[in-house]
Parts: structure tokens; C-alpha cells; sequence
């Protein structure tokens, strides 16, 4: 059996059903940051910051999305052959702070509308010899199924 | 104290795939501005290179490579780079340089030889780059960030793909007799949503392509302008700004924006700032404008710009287009040379080349896509990684 990693480490959690994002809170003023940010708070008002590692939230709302119909360059290690996928950009509330990630299971932009809900997934990135290297991804979130 | 500062001279090398060296598009450029200008290489007290990050260690001491290709003169030199804006950072220092009396004229260059395709990272395994880490673990390439933008501009202000053509279709239109543009072939809007969707909603002939080219000015004091000429066209302002936190439209080459918890929103939003700070330098308005040079990496970043730049309130850009306001004969007439629609970017080059189009066009010498009568234009682009840049010229 291969081993399951990150493709980068400390971006997110690898908790199969419910992944998370991991970042950094400002303890003085509040302000959050993805990637984590661990050298200084970059709120300029904002002095004696001392940052914690908090995990993100798991769901937020379509800012906006877009589509890859053609295969973007190395570093990025595309499926053979190419397949399209949509991105999404995903607003968290609590956080303030939109995120972007490929849009999972081939879910396309048809299936898409600004505004909806959408929740955080980990899929499969590529693969070698020894490790299947995972990433993030957006789902539209289960209870916004329906609909159109 | 006033902060003019002249163009003496503007030069060009055109926009194509030449598959030559960067450093002979700038050699041209150099010279042509030189010949403009009415001076030799010899005069020229202080150059200033736009860096390009695509050809090597000559790319990223562009000054230096110039100031060597024209004949090593013992100007003093300076190189830039700051992504899509590195023309204005470079402009920013030569009119520093005039400005504090530490030079009176001054040679600016920006030139790149561009690959084909996407623009893709430099090598290595860089996880900490925020331009790596978005191609490797997301697949995240230039034109998603236009396509996000794009059908955010539908979903909130109602603009259709037919709208997004129609800027293409204008600034084709605009660059048919701009001896320098790449493309000079008129475009219909079938043509253009014919084209293979690239990032949805936005087809290739939506998204600008890259291409090499060069441009140049010479830029002096007035007083030395006084002695060479009448009239010189005169740059008011240079906006460099970066943003103000949180920034909190998400841009390339991130993976996320700031974070609005916390923390005051800022009076106005990155891209605003960036013609708004000009404005200010200036003491002009966008009501003063006869023409804008603005940064259309897409049709439908074309008409974000007429917003942020204010030309016209959030939302109404698709109007000021579809009334002609923004080609000959309207109010303020964009894009004059036909744009990246009409060019593709040569990074380095750009923000340059959008100065001198406005120099031929306060001259009244931009034969055959004159703006009749301008007195005073803006140019707006902005540079990855957080750079602002807008010129503001007059005569």
C-alpha cells in the first residue's frame, strides 16, 4: 500500500471526512492568515501579534469560479490524458478570506453558481512509486444539493 | 515645486515573435527614442532597465545590459523589476533621479523575448513561492485569475461573453494601423466566441497572448527640455503603489486573499488606488482624461479598469462601451493603440509602451487612431505580487 501524504506539508489536515485547512490567527488583533504566516502578524497596525496555528472552516460560499480546458504547465503534474476541471473561489465567513482550489470529481462549471455553498474535500494530486500526494479541493456542499 | 518631467523622445521596437534576444528589442527601442529625442547615446546621464525574469542573468541587470549594448558610456544605471508594472518602477526611478537634480536626462528601456503559452514558474522546488505552489498543488495558471474576475463581473453586474468580445472586437478595431501592434486584423464577436474556451467564461481571443517587443523613452528635466523643444509632453504623475491591508480581492499568484476579520477595510480597494494616487499627484481627475491606456490582459479586465480607474461608476462599463464612449469619437477613447488585445504582453516593455502611446497621441502623431485634440491621458496596469502602476501625461 502506498502512503497517503500531503503534496505540500502543513496546508491542511489529512482527516479523510473532514480535512482542514490549516492557518495562523492573529492573538492581538484577529486577523487571519493561509498559508500560515509565522513570522509576524501582517496587520500594519497591528505591533505585538503572536500568531496561533488554527484550522480553518470546512464549508463557505462561491465567490466565484472558472475553468482549466487546457493543461497548465510543471509544476503542476496533469492526469494523462488531460482532463478540464474548474476552480473555485471560496469565501470563508467567519475567516474573511477566499480561497481558491480545483473543483472536485469532475464537477463542472454548469454545476456551479455564485453564491452557493461549498465545502472542503482531499483528492488525489498524482501519484509515485511509493506515495499517492493529496491536495485540497471544493465540492458543492451536500446540503446544496438540489436545485439545478 | 513642480513634479513634471519631460518625454523628450518615445521609441518602439514592434510587438511579434521575433525569436531574437531581448537585449536587440531594447537596442532599438533605445535608439529610436534617441533619434526622437534629438540626442545621442552620449547624452543620456542615467539609465534605467526594466527587468525580465525569462532570459537569463542579462534579464535581471537590464540596465546594465543595455547601457553595454549601446557602448559602455559611464552613465550611471539603475534595474527594476516589479512583474507587469516593472516599466513604471523603472519610469519611477529615472523621474526620481530628474526630480532630485541628480541627473537631467534619462534613458528608460523595458524589452522581452516571451516563451509560447502559459507563463509557468522558475525551476525548482519552491513551496514557499507562492507562484510554485499554485501551479503544483492547484494547477492555477494566469488566465484562472481572469476567468474568476470575469464571471464575477457577470454574476454581480449582469455582463454577458457577447459583452466581454465587443473588447475585443473594439480594440482589434483600434490597433489595425498601429505600425508596432502584433495583430492588426479586425475581429467579429462570432469570431471570438468561435474560439476555444480557455478559462471559463473568457475564449483565447478574450486572454492576451505573450509576446516579445521593446519600448523606450528619454526622459530630461524641463529646463534641459526647455533648451531641446516647445511643448514637450510632460508625465504629472507615477503611481507605484502597493495595497493597503487586507487586500482582500483575491490576485495572482495567490491562493487566497487577506483576511477582512480583524481589521478596517481600506477606503478604496487595491486596483482603485492605483489611477486614484495618480489623480492625486497630478490634481487632476479621470474628467480631465481624453483617453485612457489600460491593462486588458482580458476583454472583461478591460472593463473592471473603466470602473477602477473612474471613468465611470461600478457596473456601468458594458454601457460606456456599448454607447462608443471608449472608442474614436466618445468621451474617452481606451486603448487607443489596440491594447494587449492587439500587442500580447511583453512584460518588461508594457508599462512603457503605454507611455508612449500616450506621448504620440498628446503630439497628435498617432496616425491613423488619433484621438483628435488630447491634452492629457492615464495609463493603468498592474504587476503580480503587488504592484500598482498609472501614468499620468500632459501637454
Amino acid at each position: 500500500m502506498k502512503a497517503k501524504v500531503p503534496a505540500v506539508d502543513g496546508l491542511f489536515t489529512m482527516d479523510p471526512a473532514e480535512p482542514r485547512l490549516l492557518g495562523t490567527k492573529c492573538r492581538s488583533c484577529g486577523t487571519y492568515f493561509f498559508p500560515a504566516e509565522n513570522t509576524c502578524c501582517r496587520n500594519p497596525d497591528c505591533d505585538e501579534g503572536e500568531l496561533e496555528e488554527v484550522r480553518l472552516s470546512r464549508t463557505g460560499t462561491l465567490w466565484s469560479y472558472t475553468s482549466a480546458n487546457y493543461q497548465p504547465p510543471a509544476p503542476f503534474v496533469a492526469k494523462d490524458p488531460f482532463e478540464p476541471f474548474a476552480i473555485a473561489a471560496v469565501e470563508l465567513e467567519a475567516e474573511g478570506i477566499t480561497i481558491l482550489g480545483q473543483v472536485a470529481d469532475g464537477i463542472g462549471v454548469d454545476a456551479l453558481e455564485t453564491g452557493m455553498p461549498m465545502e472542503l474535500v482531499l483528492r488525489e494530486l498524482y501519484q509515485d512509486q511509493d506515495h499517492v500526494y493529496f491536495t485540497w479541493n471544493w465540492k458543492p456542499a451536500d446540503d446544496a444539493a438540489g436545485g439545478e | 515645486m513642480s513634479k513634471d518631467v519631460a518625454v523628450l523622445g518615445v521609441g518602439m521596437h514592434p510587438w511579434g515573435k521575433w525569436g531574437q534576444s531581448f537585449v536587440g528589442y531594447g537596442v532599438k527601442a533605445a535608439q529610436d527614442a534617441l533619434r526622437d529625442a534629438g540626442l545621442r547615446w552620449r547624452d543620456i546621464q542615467f539609465v534605467a532597465g526594466g527587468d525580465t525574469i525569462r532570459n537569463g542573468y542579462p534579464g535581471f541587470v537590464a540596465g546594465a545590459t543595455f547601457a553595454q549594448a549601446l557602448g559602455w558610456s559611464g552613465a550611471k544605471v539603475s534595474s527594476s523589476y516589479g512583474a507587469c508594472a516593472t516599466g513604471a518602477q523603472a519610469i519611477g526611478v529615472a523621474r526620481a533621479h530628474i526630480l532630485a537634480g541628480l541627473c537631467d536626462v534619462a534613458l528608460v528601456v523595458g524589452a522581452d523575448a516571451a516563451p509560447k503559452g502559459f507563463f509557468a514558474p522558475t525551476g525548482g522546488k519552491r513551496p514557499d513561492d507562492p507562484d510554485w505552489l499554485r501551479f503544483h498543488i492547484q494547477g492555477i495558471t494566469n488566465p484562472t485569475y481572469f476567468g474568476l474576475y470575469a464571471r464575477r463581473r457577470m454574476a454581480v453586474h449582469g455582463a454577458t461573453q457577447r459583452d466581454f468580445a465587443a473588447v475585443k472586437v473594439k480594440n482589434a478595431k483600434h490597433g489595425l494601423h498601429n505600425p508596432n501592434a502584433r495583430y492588426r486584423k479586425e475581429v467579429s464577436v462570432e469570431e471570438v466566441l468561435g474560439s476555444a474556451l480557455v478559462a471559463d467564461p473568457l475564449h483565447l481571443l478574450d486572454i492576451c497572448a505573450t509576446s516579445d517587443g521593446g519600448a523606450a523613452l528619454v526622459l530630461s528635466s524641463m529646463d534641459f527640455a526647455h533648451k531641446h523643444t516647445t511643448d514637450p509632453v510632460k508625465i504629472a504623475a507615477v503611481s507605484t503603489v502597493t495595497p493597503i491591508y487586507p487586500n482582500t480581492i483575491i490576485e495572482m499568484p495567490n491562493l487566497s486573499t487577506d483576511s477582512k476579520a480583524g481589521v478596517d477595510l481600506p477606503e478604496l480597494g487595491f486596483k482603485e488606488s492605483i489611477a486614484h494616487d495618480a489623480y492625486e499627484e497630478a490634481g487632476l481627475g479621470p474628467e480631465d482624461m481624453n483617453l485612457a491606456e489600460v491593462y486588458d490582459l482580458s476583454t472583461a479586465l478591460e472593463l473592471d479598469w473603466y470602473e477602477q480607474i473612474g471613468i465611470c461608476p461600478p457596473g456601468d462599463a458594458e454601457k460606456l462601451l456599448r454607447d462608443g464612449e471608449t472608442t474614436f469619437g466618445g468621451r474617452i477613447p481606451v486603448n487607443p493603440s489596440g491594447g494587449l488585445a492587439s500587442f500580447g504582453e511583453a512584460v518588461p516593455a508594457q508599462a512603457i509602451a503605454q507611455v508612449c502611446e500616450l506621448t504620440w497621441q498628446l503630439r497628435g502623431q498617432a496616425e491613423g487612431r488619433q484621438v483628435e485634440g488630447a491634452k492629457a491621458g492615464v495609463t493603468v496596469n498592474q504587476g503580480l505580487f503587488g504592484h500598482g502602476s498609472s501614468v499620468i501625461c500632459t501637454v
